[in-house]
């Protein structure tokens, strides 16, 4: 693997599409409008062809103008089929981008004479040939497409800076909006403008589908890392742009551990943010799936440490001996739980609140102490359902046996104080 | 009624009309549209002749073979616009890429030959599922909603379709080249294996509808209720989604993976304008979907330069936006003519009310019970300020009700009831006062407040809900008018 200057203009070119992408894709998301970004990037085909056969020629203007007029047309059409017929927003989307695609498709064959313009280009994109089609400008020679992408980004942010307030309370609440003057179809628009803007800006140089994903995948990522508007932002522009440096970087290079030079940079682009979801999918501390196992693994951690503490001070309340030896085995019958019972009681003896002895475990000082709070914690709360809300029969027992393991001090001198200072529970055994 | 039967043949009989013209038109339309000078050739009548008897082999396998996965993807659509996942299609579609690469390469390395038709839908059909499933997790296990869900399911696996493509064609044995036809289709030149395909997808497709009606049609409609008589929905559901899976992977090197999404989902899209029955819609959605694709494939035999693919579905968009417009269903011009008998129906309505309250208000202030055809009735400007109804409209609604023979016009400007207009008046007050005394006795509405509540239902209030107000409201003399509840006012409002 060889770096070039060929490399870094297409990681800067990457970088620039992916972040003017993104920025916008935030919108789409909270917006519940995903399938926007693929629709409208499919539809704004015909807009193309239609640009090329009216101005014959390859222009950057008239396409923009053909693209962003389709793609307003789009999502007025979207809409209009929605509301007339009844159909399901996914449904009418699918109608409008998939006869529009068609009927760029038979332009774009019409064409064929006149312009190049193939279709698997516009798919696929050909980022790895964007620096050899290069500007002037100051005595550099920078790529085209990343003039053009740089310009759309700087587009998107002015946009996103200016109206961030409209932009925010038009996709949180629109009816709100509307009550307070905004007008939210107005915004609508204007957005799904400037979607089509940046996909046509992109589409040349790295294509739709990196457009696709880049519109929808890190803007989803950081709504899985945060709930604040600016913050979400903020992450799904460091994970475009980390995804486009990720992704060049394994077309270089993972392709030659089984014996090939490269392959499809925008690709895997598209992988590397799938890759880069992932992780956050499942370690984001909040919303991913391991960082929700882990809490709640800690919490039946607990929850089993505080009934062995439990179960060995009513063993200690019957048998009236001082630290009587209870067997693991006979703890493990008792509470039903399995392999749980192993890992609390290891971190039982982590914690020094149990001691192994030869004839079982058996509690210590500070495990006494605790193993009574959290019995004073349960017989309170039998006390005050008992006694305050009526409940005297089992029930009041499992009820008591749940939330003694979340009853801090401050609860229990309210439930005491409630429950008048009881200091029998209501199977006449001591609080201690 | 006759009348009315007579009125929805006219509306049929347009419908018709406007299809035919359609239908006549459609090529010229489309050669007005830019495309003038681009160089269709027009076929002559000799090939049409033989394109449409099949005559060619080639044409044969093609509008056969596209006709019956027209058919198939409107079977399996129907469900997936019912169970409203239509955008799923798509994703699922995208999802089959790096399958596909991924057999091309193994099927390259280990067998010498990639290409092997059943060994990439394989490949496909995996990824499909792959992608479905991790739409769900997503959906499950985080707090995406499912457009976004879709959104980058769809826009990942085809990047990594697009990346292991990438390799593919960077391979020195094996020849990639067809395989871009995954993602465009390649109609014009099906072979006949691809047609036998289709088929038995078709057939199966068919036969599992029939199999299975009930089941599908419990589950599209109350899944809950489903779930709650025990049936195993999330099996069943898995079922139809396969379906859909099959029909995608087997349709994808046919027409192409962005117009399978459209065979999927535009057929029973235009079904339901026509019907609201599962039975009727599937059958619809199987013909558009079939007629679309026979039609496409067909002009695009004859026309050189129009990519099957496209025009497949370009026509089953054409029968979309018919549907929409002359739909029996929810189309929209059925629903402007109903909308617009409906207004005339308040306007009718209204203006017998206001008439025969004129006559009770005079017959307080004469103070006899006169007859209600005899009492001098309003004139037209005071009339006028009653509603806020425009002068040109409430001539007009005059106008008709004489012609209805409820009214007469009596030369110094005022109008009269007929008997029959008597007649039809005091159903008309009858139900609007017997809504207002219903509203008093159960709603608790003041007297004065219950003529509004009353006005707005009155219009649309049957036999069956006036019978039922009768016997919910024990004072009331059956047939009679009583008083109004409320003051009745003279004079503008």
């Amino acid at each position: 693997m060889e770096w070039t200057f060929i490399d870094s203009w297409i990681i800067v070119t990457g970088i620039l599409s992916a972040m003017s992408c993104a920025l916008l894709g935030n919108y789409l998301v909270l917006r519940r409008m995903s399938m926007m970004g693929d629709a409208i990037s499919h539809a704004v085909l015909p807009g193309l062809a239609i640009a090329f056969l009216v101005s014959g020629s390859r222009d950057s203007l008239p396409m923009l103008v053909g693209a962003v007029g389709v793609g307003v047309l789009t999502a007025v059409l979207i809409q209009a089929i929605g509301k007339l017929s009844g159909l399901d927003q996914g449904a009418s989307m699918g109608v409008i981008f998939t006869t529009l695609f068609a009927l760029g498709l038979i332009l774009i064959r019409q064409a064929a004479d006149h312009v190049d313009l193939d279709p698997g280009c516009v798919l696929y994109g050909a980022i790895e040939l964007t620096p050899l089609d290069v500007y002037t400008l100051f005595g550099w020679e920078i790529p085209r497409a990343a003039v053009t992408n740089g310009i759309m980004l700087l587009v998107n942010v002015l946009f996103v800076v200016f109206f961030f307030k409209e932009l925010r309370i038009t996709s949180f609440d629109p009816a709100l909006a509307t009550t307070m003057g905004f007008n939210a179809g107005v915004m609508h628009y204007v957005l799904m403008a400037l979607v089509a803007a940046t996909t046509i800006a992109a589409f040349e140089s790295v294509g739709s589908i990196l457009v696709i994903a880049m519109l929808i995948v890190p803007a989803a990522t950081a709504h899985l890392l945060t709930d604040r508007l600016v913050a979400m932002l903020a992450i799904s522009l460091v994970v475009a742009a980390l995804s486009a440096v990720l992704g060049h970087l394994g077309a270089i290079t993972i392709p030659t551990w089984i014996g090939f030079r490269d392959t499809s940079t925008a690709g895997m682009m598209a992988v590397a943010v799938g890759v880069l979801f992932l992780a956050v999918f499942l370690f984001a501390p909040r919303h991913g799936i391991i960082g929700r196992m882990v809490a709640q693994g800690l919490l039946t951690l607990r929850v089993n440490r505080d009934d062995i503490l439990g179960m060995l001070y009513r063993v200690q309340e019957l048998s009236g001996q001082r630290s009587p030896a209870v067997k693991t085995d006979d703890l493990r019958k008792a509470l039903l739980t399995g392999g749980w019972v192993n890992l609390a009681l290891a971190d039982l003896l982590r914690t020094r609140m149990v001691r192994r002895t030869l004839e079982g475990v058996v509690l210590t000082e500070s495990g006494l102490s605790s193993a009574a709070n959290l019995i004073r914690s349960h017989r309170l709360w039998e006390s005050y359902l008992c006694g305050q809300m009526g409940f005297c029969d089992a029930e009041a027992h499992y009820s008591a046996h749940q939330l003694e393991h979340v009853t801090d001090e401050a609860m229990q001198e309210r439930l005491k104080r409630a429950a008048n200072y009881p200091t029998l529970d209501p199977h006449r055994k001591a609080i201690p | 009624m006759p009348g009315s039967s007579i009125k929805r043949m006219v509306s049929h009989g347009l419908g018709w009309i406007a299809a035919a013209a359609w239908v006549w038109f459609w090529p010229d339309l489309a050669h007005a549209g830019g495309l003038g000078d681009t160089g269709l050739q027009w076929p002559g009548w000799q090939e049409l002749l033989r394109v449409l008897t099949l005559r060619d082999y080639n044409t044969r396998v093609v509008i056969v073979g596209t006709t019956l996965l027209g058919l198939a993807a409107g079977l399996s659509g129907t469900f997936l616009i019912l169970r409203k996942r239509a955008l799923l299609s798509d994703t699922l579609s995208h999802a089959t890429l790096p399958g596909i690469a991924l057999a091309f390469i193994l099927m390259t390395v280990f067998f010498g030959d990639g290409k092997s038709l059943i060994g990439l839908i394989a490949g496909a059909a995996v990824f499909a599922v792959l992608g479905t499933g991790s739409v769900l997790v997503i959906e499950r296990y985080s707090r995406l909603k499912d457009d976004a869900a879709l959104g980058v399911v769809l826009s990942v696996y085809f990047g990594l379709g697009i990346a292991i493509m990438g390799i593919a064609t960077r391979m020195e044995t094996g020849n990639s080249a067809g395989l871009t036809s995954f993602i465009y289709g390649k109609t014009a030149s099906m072979l006949l294996f691809d047609a036998l395909l289709i088929a038995v997808t078709a057939f199966v497709a068919a036969l599992l509808c029939l199999l299975f009606f009930k089941e599908f049609s419990l589950v599209c409609f109350d899944a809950d209720f489903a779930l709650t008589q025990g049936w195993p929905v999330a099996r069943l559901d898995f079922f139809m989604m396969s379906l859909v899976v099959v029909v995608t992977v087997v349709g994808l090197q046919a027409v192409g993976l962005i117009l399978v999404v459209a065979l999927l989902i535009i057929p029973p899209s235009t079904a339901r304008f026509w019907s609201r029955r599962l039975s009727v819609m599937l059958v619809l959605s199987a013909g558009f979907g079939a007629l679309s694709s026979m039609i496409g494939a067909a002009v695009s035999a004859l026309m050189a330069n129009l990519p099957a693919g496209a025009v497949i579905v370009m026509t089953a968009s054409s029968l979309f936006f018919f549907s929409l417009v002359f739909g029996t269903n929810g189309g929209l011009l059925q629903m402007a003519l109903d909308r617009w008998r409906l207004g005339k129906k308040v306007m009718h309505e209204n203006l017998l009310r206001e008439l025969y309250e004129w006559q009770e208000i005079a017959a307080q202030q004469s103070g006899a019970i006169a007859d209600k055809t005899r009492i001098d009735g309003p004139r037209l400007e005071e009339l006028l300020p009653r509603r806020s109804w425009s002068v040109h409209g409430l001539q007009k609604g005059l106008r008709q009700l004489i012609r209805k023979g409820w009214l007469r016009l009596s030369p110094e400007g005022r109008y009269f009831f007929t008997p029959e207009g008597v007649l039809q008046a005091r159903a008309v007050v009858r139900k609007h006062r017997l809504w207002e005394a219903y509203l008093i006795a159960y709603a608790d509405t003041a007297p004065g407040q219950v003529d509004w509540g009353a006005d707005a239902i009155e219009h649309v209030i049957d036999e069956r809900i006036i019978a039922e107000l009768e016997a919910g409201l024990p004072d009331w003399t059956p047939k009679a008018v009583p008083e109004s509840p409320h003051e009745l006012i003279r004079s503008g409002v």
